[in-house]
């Protein structure tokens, strides 16, 4: 390493690090070290929340940022920050430090935390080494590390469940997985290494290539599909429901379903370039998809009594704005798809947040025993409340700011058969939603609830699972408010968009 | 000091075998020293490779086509350091898995015989020298595996000692025609005068041939499975992770270097599809397998077949920076095949020890008490899955690269079958440690036995997948290629 070591050439290296390194120490502690692991815990998720902040301002600026690392000739692990990454490392990271103070209430008394919060460490860390990703070798590498890194939180309980659910996960991701190292491997022997280049770096390929360019997306779709959960690959997702509470917040909000959808960004943009995608039909392979599982999440999600498997449904159809936003060709709509890798984290943390919340504290895992939870829990419940309308699209929550580009950028494209998906999901959205809000506010509570904990709290439940959702919820609202001002995510999607289709 | 540095490697581990069978009573101390040296030298000697160029010496005082030659270069040296560190390992672990135990006696001096003629392999710079060392390698490997003296193990390991035998006859057979033929069996002399003839391509059948079934290429891996598994767990992790290897290393030297003339694309090819069978045999049998110890043997079976695997690929590929990262990946693939194997073997030992038996169904308790060790067969697991970080996903997308630029698609397909199956064996595994048990208390329990495999499992990982540099700049390859 030839190149002189100044601190933007270490920075995205220690972003890295500070969630690594702390879980690498959880590991060796005793399992009563609680105050140890808490500050190892905190401690990371703050170092590392200050080290963003002066990487977002560093970006803004237009510094480079970037940590190489050869592992071989021509393998270069390469960690770079441009602004679609810059988001993603912010989301992770904010949703991190918010899910960890949650995680260390939510396990308290339960067996095995030095495990659980190693591997949690090294998921954020595996999220946030695929979000600074500079190339698809370093992609794949963080991809699959996710992989490994989140089984033993789907497994955790040791339940026959959890099991199953953590077999089926493994399963689809690791076939996923093989996927999108085929096409990774193929695309790197056309091209040579593969720089993720705002504005893409395939379209001045020779024509001859372009079928093989096309079947390389194919796979590399399915690859990220998978974790994308994608219908008909997103079968694991629902099923690996099983795994506590926090750990489903992050799989559905940051960790690995975003990887996923963040991948799909990269490779439309910053691999094939979207005009260039657009041209080999690439896209519309990717809108159809997308369209069919929003509609078809939504319709699962309207029939599903376990209140964490219909938020499951609900994610498999969220995310795929996100997709459907790469998919049509126009700054508005990709500023729309951007946007939601943000508004669909912070409205989905909340939602799964306040899930776990009636189910440490009452015990209520299913919609049909939510009559007058809000009642019990009003805090949780306007939480959960904001999420909820959030999701249908409701101004001016977040969720509708994302919905209104989307539909602005398809509508500025012409493809306006994108509009009627977007109709029908915020109905289906509206139908699976506005009955969970209806028995919880206005149904009267029953005598007894399914399995009551009293905590020693002067809140409606342990404080420590109270502050996330609340704090989760107004940024919600805070996002939806104020999408206008500087830095918020819309600006920063804005930002982006820029960057992606400049001349 | 060329000299010494090339003899240690081999002398230091014979002298340690002499001291330990006339001290026994100390021998675990002298048995660790003695490995110590040896690891040093090792390391000293791979040292002086990536420092210079590649060295050699003639011993006895005769001329080249006459004495004894003893060289290395860049592909004997990563090997030789792949030996040094898991033989070192090997022989911590050794000290806490034997004590209080009479099999310990017989174990030091045989294992530092065993080490001797593993870097004798490695170094010996003529065909017939090579002969002698394989000889000597796999008679100790035998004894070693015969260790516990069960039925089981002896049955076993007589079988592999009979195997090794004729192996080592059909490479002998070969050496003959050579030498009657050229009238040398100096290596780098041969590589210049050998052509194509039907009395070259009958030695190069041979010699492979005999090799093959050393390194349990399928379908000659048949002894392999029931010789590994019965051993005791340091002689397992040395038989799979080194012994084996010597045999590959043997027949990659000869076909890159030796018969670099005289090998054609089809001869390949069979290696390949030999290679292909062993991947997707192996690892169809590991995951049918009920006990650890056998899992991990199979597995042994499938990961040389990726090794082999890369011989038509080799041959497709004209000389160059191309060439080069494969034939770096293949070496990387074997070392890290070493880390990983001898790691999970180790572990593998200790979970037996801890739970008494190593049937898979019944593990949940034994591994989940045991933080650290299956921690360390996670780590060496996903080395032989191949997933990154590992030395072992380096190697594979190279050479599914590889299978891209020279055309040959059809390889892939076995590889990712090949991942796919090894993912599904070693989840097998690890699905056992995430019951309902009692938390363990620390991470770890007994740091003499579980921080060895740890440690090596971790190099797999951690060492030879975020940093295989060394391996190319060990083999001369600059990697102008970007």
């Amino acid at each position: 390493m030839s190149q002189l070591l100044t601190w933007t050439a270490l920075l995205p290296g220690a972003i890295l690090l500070s969630s690594l390194v702390p879980g690498a120490l959880i590991f060796l502690l005793k399992e009563e070290s609680h105050l140890l692991r808490g500050v190892l815990n905190m401690a990371g998720a703050i170092i590392k929340l200050v080290l963003v902040v002066v990487l977002i301002w560093g970006v803004f600026l237009g510094g480079v940022f970037e940590t190489r690392i050869t592992i071989a000739p021509g393998l270069d692990l390469v960690l770079h920050a441009d602004a679609l990454s810059v988001l993603f490392v912010t989301l992770s990271t904010v949703l991190w430090l918010v899910t960890t103070i949650y995680a260390i209430g939510y396990l308290e008394h339960s067996p095995n935390r030095s495990r659980f919060f190693g591997f949690f460490s090294l998921c954020v860390s595996a999220t946030v080494g695929i979000a600074l990703a500079g190339n698809l070798l370093t992609f794949v590498i963080f991809y699959e590390i996710l992989t490994l890194a989140t089984y033993p939180l789907v497994a955790h309980r040791g339940t026959p469940d959890a099991t199953r659910g953590a077999k089926i996960y493994l399963a689809y991701t690791m076939a996923g997985g093989v996927a999108l190292l085929i096409g990774a491997v193929w695309l790197r022997s056309l091209t040579g290494p593969v720089d993720f280049v705002e504005g893409g770096v395939l379209a001045t390929m020779p024509e001859a290539l372009h079928p093989q360019l096309i079947a390389i997306f194919l796979f590399l779709l399915v690859g990220l599909g998978v974790k994308a959960a994608l219908f008909p690959l997103h079968g694991w997702l629902p099923q690996s429901m099983v795994a506590p509470a926090p750990v489903s917040s992050l799989l559905h909000a940051v960790a690995v379903v975003k990887a996923g959808a963040f991948g799909i960004v990269r490779v439309v943009y910053d691999v094939y370039g979207v005009e260039f995608a657009s041209q080999l039909g690439l896209l519309t392979i990717l809108g159809v998809m997308a369209s069919i599982t929003i509609v078809y999440g939504s319709i699962m999600a309207l029939s599903q009594d376990g209140l964490k498997k219909r938020l499951a449904y609900s994610t498999v159809s969220q995310v795929s704005y996100i997709a459907l936003g790469a998919s049509i060709l126009g700054p508005i709509a990709t500023i729309g798809g951007v946007v939601h890798l943000v508004h669909q984290g912070i409205m989905k943390i909340t939602l799964f947040f306040c899930a776990g919340n009636y189910a440490e504290t009452l015990g209520v895992h299913k919609v049909s025993e939510m009559d007058g939870v809000g009642r019990r829990m009003p805090w949780t419940t306007l939480a959960f409340t904001v999420g909820a309308l959030g999701m249908i699209g409701i101004p001016p929550i977040a969720g509708f700011v994302s919905k209104w580009y989307l539909g602005l950028g398809a509508a500025e494209a012409g493809e306006h058969w994108v509009l009627l998906i977007l109709a029908a999901s915020t109905l289906l959205n509206a139908g699976y939603f506005l009955p969970i809000l209806y028995k919880a506010w206005f149904r009267e509570p029953p005598k007894s609830w399914p399995q009551e904990h009293v905590f020693d709290s002067r809140f409606e439940t342990m404080g420590a699972l109270l502050w996330p959702p609340l704090i989760t919820a107004a940024l919600c609202l805070i996002a939806g408010l104020l999408a206008a001002a500087p830095f918020s995510p819309l600006e920063w999607a804005t930002l982006i968009a820029r960057r992606e289709y400049a001349p | 000091m060329t000299t010494d540095s090339l003899i240690l490697p081999i002398a230091l581990p014979l002298l340690g075998a002499l001291l330990t069978t006339a001290l026994p009573r100390i021998a675990p101390l002298l048995g660790v020293i003695a490995a110590t040296l040896t690891a040093l030298s090792g390391l000293w000697l791979t040292g002086q490779v990536w420092g210079g160029d590649a060295l050699n010496i003639v011993l006895g005082g005769w001329g080249l086509p006459l004495g004894i030659g003893v060289a290395a270069d860049g592909l004997s040296a990563s090997l030789l350091a792949m030996s040094s560190l898991v033989g070192l390992g090997i022989s911590v672990y050794a000290v806490g898995y034997f004590a209080g135990s009479d099999r310990g006696l017989h174990f030091w001096p045989l294992w530092l015989l065993l080490w001797t003629a593993l870097n004798g392999v490695f170094l010996a710079a003529d065909l017939f020298n090579l002969y002698v060392m394989l000889e000597l390698l796999g008679l100790s490997a035998a004894a070693l595996g015969a260790l516990t003296g069960s039925r089981e193990a002896v049955a076993a390991n007589l079988r592999y000692l009979l195997v090794g035998l004729l192996g080592s006859m059909s490479y002998l057979l070969g050496v003959a025609l050579i030498y009657t033929a050229y009238g040398t069996l100096d290596i780098s002399l041969l590589s210049e005068r050998i052509e194509p003839s039907a009395l070259a391509a009958t030695s190069v059948v041979l010699m492979t041939a005999g090799l093959a079934l050393k390194a349990a290429l399928f379908p000659l891996h048949f002894w392999l499975p029931p010789a590994h598994a019965n051993a005791p767990a340091p002689v397992s992790a040395a038989l799979s992770a080194l012994v084996v290897k010597a045999a590959f290393y043997l027949i990659l030297r000869l076909w890159t270097d030796l018969f670099a003339n005289i090998t054609t694309t089809g001869a390949a090819f069979i290696l390949g599809a030999l290679g292909a069978g062993a991947i997707l045999w192996g690892s169809w049998r590991a995951l049918r397998a009920e006990r650890l110890k056998l899992l991990a043997a199979y597995s042994t079976v499938a990961q040389i077949g990726y090794l082999f695997l890369f011989f038509p690929l080799l041959q497709a590929m004209p000389p160059g920076p191309a060439r080069d990262d494969l034939f770096a990946a293949c070496v990387l693939m074997a070392v890290t095949h070493g880390f990983a194997k001898a790691g999970f073997f180790l572990a593998a030992g200790l979970v037996q020890k801890n739970a008494g038996h190593d049937r898979i169904d019944e593990l949940g308790g034994a591994a989940q008490s045991m933080p650290a060790t299956t921690f360390s067969i996670a780590l060496a697991g996903s080395a032989l899955i191949g997933l990154p970080p590992s030395g072992s996903f380096i190697a594979k997308w190279v050479m599914m690269r590889g299978a891209f630029e020279t055309g040959q698609w059809w390889w892939l397909i076995v590889i990712v079958t090949g991942t796919l199956l090894a993912a599904a064996y070693i989840f097998r595994v690890l699905s056992r440690a995430f019951g309902q048990e009692p938390t363990p208390r620390c991470f770890v329990t007994d740091a003499r036995a579980e921080i060895p495999a740890l440690l090596l499992a971790l190099s797999s990982v951690a060492l030879l997948g975020l940093a295989a540099g060394p391996i190319w700049s060990l083999l001369g390859f600059e990697g102008v290629q970007t």
